[in-house]
């Protein structure tokens, strides 16, 4: 996760509220069986040891916290998948009920049991299914303001070394160089950064002899396409 | 007269033998007396009458029809045959001719007197005619033993006729005769065992004939001998071949003559398409194309050629231009697009002319132009340089309407070719609002109005919409000035005010000059008018170009005042002097509020330039913020009235236009994306882009990765998004 503790919070659009009644599908009491409000309660326990007590969410410094208790960098992709089985909406943050959904789904109730349970996750974010969506939702987690819809270069960069860096680390070194050293763009719009995970998947590299520029592939692949070739000439 | 005796068949053929040996001898005479005697004539009919008409078992029609065959087998197996057998060459011809007519003449005598069977018996057992039968022999016993030979000796004939020597075509015509009608009613014969090895033959002599001509001869030359050698084979056809091998033999020889040598002979070097057109050879050139014109995609090589000559022509016109503007020499407009037209004018003759208005050589023209049309010459756009020739073009003053309208006609011409209309469209308006504003009175509107009707014409209105505002405006602020000077009971400020209302939409963008500190007569002014218009129009607001005003101003100089035609910044400037002798660069500008790179221009052209109105402390030749100016009493002039001029601020009103142009590009592709999958709802990206460059091309040739650009704009405003399925097509965003 890029976002640490020591980095200063941008003001907000959308102010927290801590209430109870969080926007979640929440089963209503009456039909909360007593076990299950049992579980709930161990899991808001576990919340609460890493929530800033006047906020009443997890903050950076709470999730560094957490890392390092998970004994995982908060770097590590992990968290980012975490964060993406919580469906968090704001980055460096999690909520009472993002926090339940998680760790609902992934049926644990401690750190111990959960550090365990982080590998498995890793396996089900990484199936073709779900991985676009996670990737998708990367990008989306590291918007910072509700009106923002796309990403300065250097959070990019080190954004698709940790979501692609494992499975496509050539096109990602390549692509990352090309970033750092072109002008056109400033910024990354969602556009383009899904266009980059279907050219890693569909396209041969670094060959790239299936690639063709006259189908609607987004521009700035295509300047990288044209910037590989000169290289490779 | 009924006889009683029955006429055997042996005593009847007996007779018939003599009748038919009478007639051999009379043939094989040859005197004129081809008449059998009418006795022996008359007798032979009733014979075979008579044996026809007999009542069975006397009845020998079947037997005599047989006995006809026999006899003309005979007749041509024995004696024609043999004959013709004996001779070679010419003298076979002449004998198979000569033995042709013979056995025509004796069939026709036999036919007389078999008369009653071809009558009556013939068409009832429906058995093949005597004509038939004798022609069948014929041909079996005589033409099929021959043919070959003769064919032969008629191609031989045919090509020394060829080589210039008379030969006798009577002869050929009618030995040609005999294949064609051994075809037996079809043209299988002639076709099979004659034409098709005059082809062949035709095929190879003018193919050799070709490979000699085009080594030997000039371009010209060769046509000549192509056309004449046409001409003559066409004859041949006429004189004695069958009529159906017209269009065969003429394909063969444009083939071997025309097509397969075409690149050569059009491109030979000294005399060949390129050369002709260089050298005005009106009479080759025209014959170079009837040769080519009835021949499929004949034409194609030489439209082709004389592209490609334009296209060279119109370069060499360009490099020339471009070179003189890297050595430092001005481009000059005018000269450059009017040896153009002039370029295109000395080509539409011949397209006109030699090659008869065919679509082909328009084409060619228009794609030759194209391509050098839109190169850059010294920085300039071709789009740019058009612009400044209308520009001198419609400020020069004594020129008649139809010395106008011709060359605007050329212009527009010119400006079809030319992919980027819309920068075009930009530039003329920049220096149309530079002449209607500055140079009013030499404007005129004939003539500006003919320019733009014609490009309305050719472009289409919205492009001249906003030309014809500014025209219209001028006209509009006149009439208003009117009215406004009819309004007034005295002068404001005691000055004689004319204001020009311009309408934003039609005009360039000007910057406006920030709060300008106007002497007080001149404030007076502008509050007059202000009144006066907020009177007239609702709620229109109104900004103020002093950039753009002229001042009249009286300077009141020792020697004699002096009328100045001033820019109204250099009026402003001069008119602080009033109050005061000496100012300060400083004090100068504090007071007017006048940009530093304004004010300097001002000065230099009031102190530094033609007309020292000012003397300047230091004397240097440039402004510095430190010098101190002087109204300088002393100046004078010959003349009563002096035009001080300004240099125009040296932004780079080419980068601008073309910026503006840039900016306007991409809102019409927005648009235009957006038009085609509204309607459209869903398409994929490669027809997206070619739609796009379609609708787009009236107005310039868009490049296509502005367009993909402009695609993903639209994808992240939402108006458009990709595919779930398939990332390559376009929905639509409602």
């Amino acid at each position: 996760m890029p976002r640490t503790a020591s980095k200063p919070t941008k003001k907000r659009s959308k102010p927290y509220t801590v209430t109870s009644s969080d926007t979640d599908p929440v089963p209503s009491a009456s039909s909360k069986t007593k076990k299950s409000s049992k579980e709930n309660d161990e899991k808001y326990k576990l919340f609460n040891k890493y929530a800033n007590t006047s906020s009443g969410v997890i903050d950076p410094e709470g999730i560094e916290k957490l890392c390092s208790k998970l004994k995982v960098s908060h770097t590590d992709i992990k968290i980012l998948m975490l964060a993406w089985k919580m469906k968090a909406e704001r980055q460096g943050y999690f909520t009472k009920a993002e926090w339940r959904r998680a760790l609902k789904a992934l049926k644990v109730d401690t750190i111990k049991k959960l550090k365990k349970a982080l590998p498995e996750l890793e396996k089900e974010v990484r199936k073709p299914l779900n991985f676009a969506d996670f990737y998708a939702y990367a990008f989306r987690y590291c918007l910072t303001d509700e009106r923002q819809n796309c990403i300065d270069i250097g959070t990019i960069c080190q954004l698709l070394d940790m979501v692609l860096g494992s499975t496509f680390r050539d096109q990602v070194d390549h692509f990352v160089d090309y970033l750092k050293i072109q002008n056109d763009y400033k910024v990354i719009t969602m556009d383009q950064w899904m266009g980059f995970y279907r050219f890693c998947n569909e396209i041969s590299f670094p060959d790239m002899t299936n690639y063709s520029l006259e189908l609607a592939w987004p521009l700035i692949l295509d300047n990288f396409f044209e910037w590989m070739r000169e290289k490779q000439a | 007269m009924y006889r009683e005796t029955i006429i055997d068949f042996e005593q009847g053929c007996k007779c018939l033998e003599a009748g038919v040996s009478e007639l051999k001898r009379i043939l094989e005479e040859e005197t004129s007396e081809t008449r059998i005697d009418p006795k022996q004539y008359l007798e032979l009919y009733t014979t075979i009458y008579n044996m026809c008409i007999q009542k069975h078992p006397h009845d020998h029609s079947q037997r005599l029809y047989n006995k006809y065959h026999d006899i003309v087998e005979h007749y041509a197996k024995k004696t024609v045959l043999p004959c013709v057998q004996q001779k070679h060459d010419e003298y076979l011809l002449r004998e198979l001719s000569r033995r042709w007519d013979h056995y025509k003449v004796f069939v026709n005598w036999l036919s007389h007197f078999f008369n009653y069977l071809e009558r009556f018996f013939i068409p009832q057992r429906n058995y093949p005619s005597l004509l038939e039968v004798a022609m069948k022999s014929f041909r079996d016993r005589v033409y099929l033993e021959v043919q070959v030979n003769a064919k032969d000796v008629v191609i031989a004939l045919i090509d020394k006729e060829r080589e210039g020597a008379q030969i006798d075509r009577e002869l050929v015509k009618n030995v040609l005769n005999v294949f064609v009608q051994s075809g037996m009613g079809t043209i299988e014969k002639y076709k099979e065992d004659f034409e098709m090895f005059l082809l062949e033959d035709t095929e190879s002599y003018y193919a050799r004939k070709a490979s000699r001509w085009i080594q030997e001869c000039s371009c010209p030359e060769y046509m000549i001998k192509s056309e004449e050698s046409l001409r003559k084979e066409k004859e041949r056809v006429i004189h004695y071949l069958h009529s159906s091998t017209e269009c065969k033999l003429v394909e063969i020889v444009e083939k071997e003559l025309l097509v397969s040598v075409a690149k050569h002979l059009l491109e030979k070097e000294h005399s060949g398409c390129s050369a002709l057109l260089r050298d005005d050879k009106v009479d080759d050139l025209s014959r170079m194309y009837r040769l080519y014109h009835p021949i499929p995609k004949g034409l194609e090589p030489v439209a082709d050629a004389f592209r490609i000559h334009v296209a060279r022509e119109g370069n060499a016109l360009i490099k020339q231009a471009q070179d003189a503007a890297a050595n430092g020499s001005l481009v000059e407009a005018q000269v450059l697009v009017g040896k153009i037209i002039d370029l295109h004018e000395k080509y539409m003759v011949y397209v006109l002319d030699c090659f008869k208005n065919h679509t082909f050589f328009h084409k060619a023209l228009k794609e030759a132009f194209k391509v050098f049309c839109n190169k850059k010459v010294g920085g300039s756009s071709s789009a740019e340089l058009l612009a400044n020739f209308c520009d001198s073009l419609l400020k020069k003053s004594g020129k008649s309407d139809e010395a106008i309208e011709a060359t605007v006609d050329n212009v527009v011409k010119l400006l079809d070719y030319i992919s980027d209309n819309d920068l075009f469209a930009e530039f003329y308006r920049k220096k149309l609002a530079r002449r209607l504003l500055f140079d009013h009175h030499k404007v005129n509107k004939e003539h500006e109005t003919i320019m733009i009707t014609k490009i309305k014409r050719q472009q289409g209105g919205q492009y001249t919409s906003k030309m014809e505002g500014m025209v219209t405006d001028m006209q509009l602020a006149k009439e208003f000035q009117k009215g406004f000077k009819g309004s007034l009971t005295a002068k404001p400020g005691g000055i004689d005010l004319a204001v020009t209302v311009l309408n934003t939409g039609f005009w360039p963008s000007y910057k406006t000059s920030t709060d300008l500190n106007l002497p007080r007569e001149m404030v007076e002014c502008v509050e007059a008018f202000k009144s006066y218009y907020g009177t007239k129009t609702n709620q229109r607001k109104l900004r103020w170009l002093y950039s753009h005003g002229t001042c009249h101003v009286i300077g009141s100089f020792d020697p004699k005042p002096i009328e100045l035609v001033l820019s109204t910044y250099q009026a402003v400037v001069l008119c602080l002097f009033n109050n005061t002798e000496r100012l300060t660069y400083q004090e100068i500008i504090e007071q007017l509020n006048l940009s530093h790179e304004d004010l300097v221009r001002v000065l230099l052209s009031l102190s530094c330039a033609k007309y020292r109105i000012l003397n300047k402390e230091p004397a240097s030749k440039s402004i510095s913020t430190t010098d101190v100016f002087e109204f300088n009493s002393k100046f004078t002039s010959t003349m009563r009235r002096i035009k001080v001029s300004i240099p125009p601020p040296p932004i780079d009103e080419r980068k601008k236009v073309v910026e503006d142009v840039d900016q306007d590009r991409r809102y019409a592709i927005d648009a235009c994306i957006v038009r085609i999958m509204k309607s459209r709802k869903v398409l994929p990206h490669q027809q997206l882009v070619s739609q796009c460059v379609e609708q787009l091309s009236r107005m310039f040739k868009p490049d296509i990765k502005m367009i993909k650009k402009r695609i993903e704009d639209l994808i992240t405003r939402d108006y458009l998004e990709r595919d779930a399925k398939n990332h390559h097509i376009f929905n639509y965003v409602a």
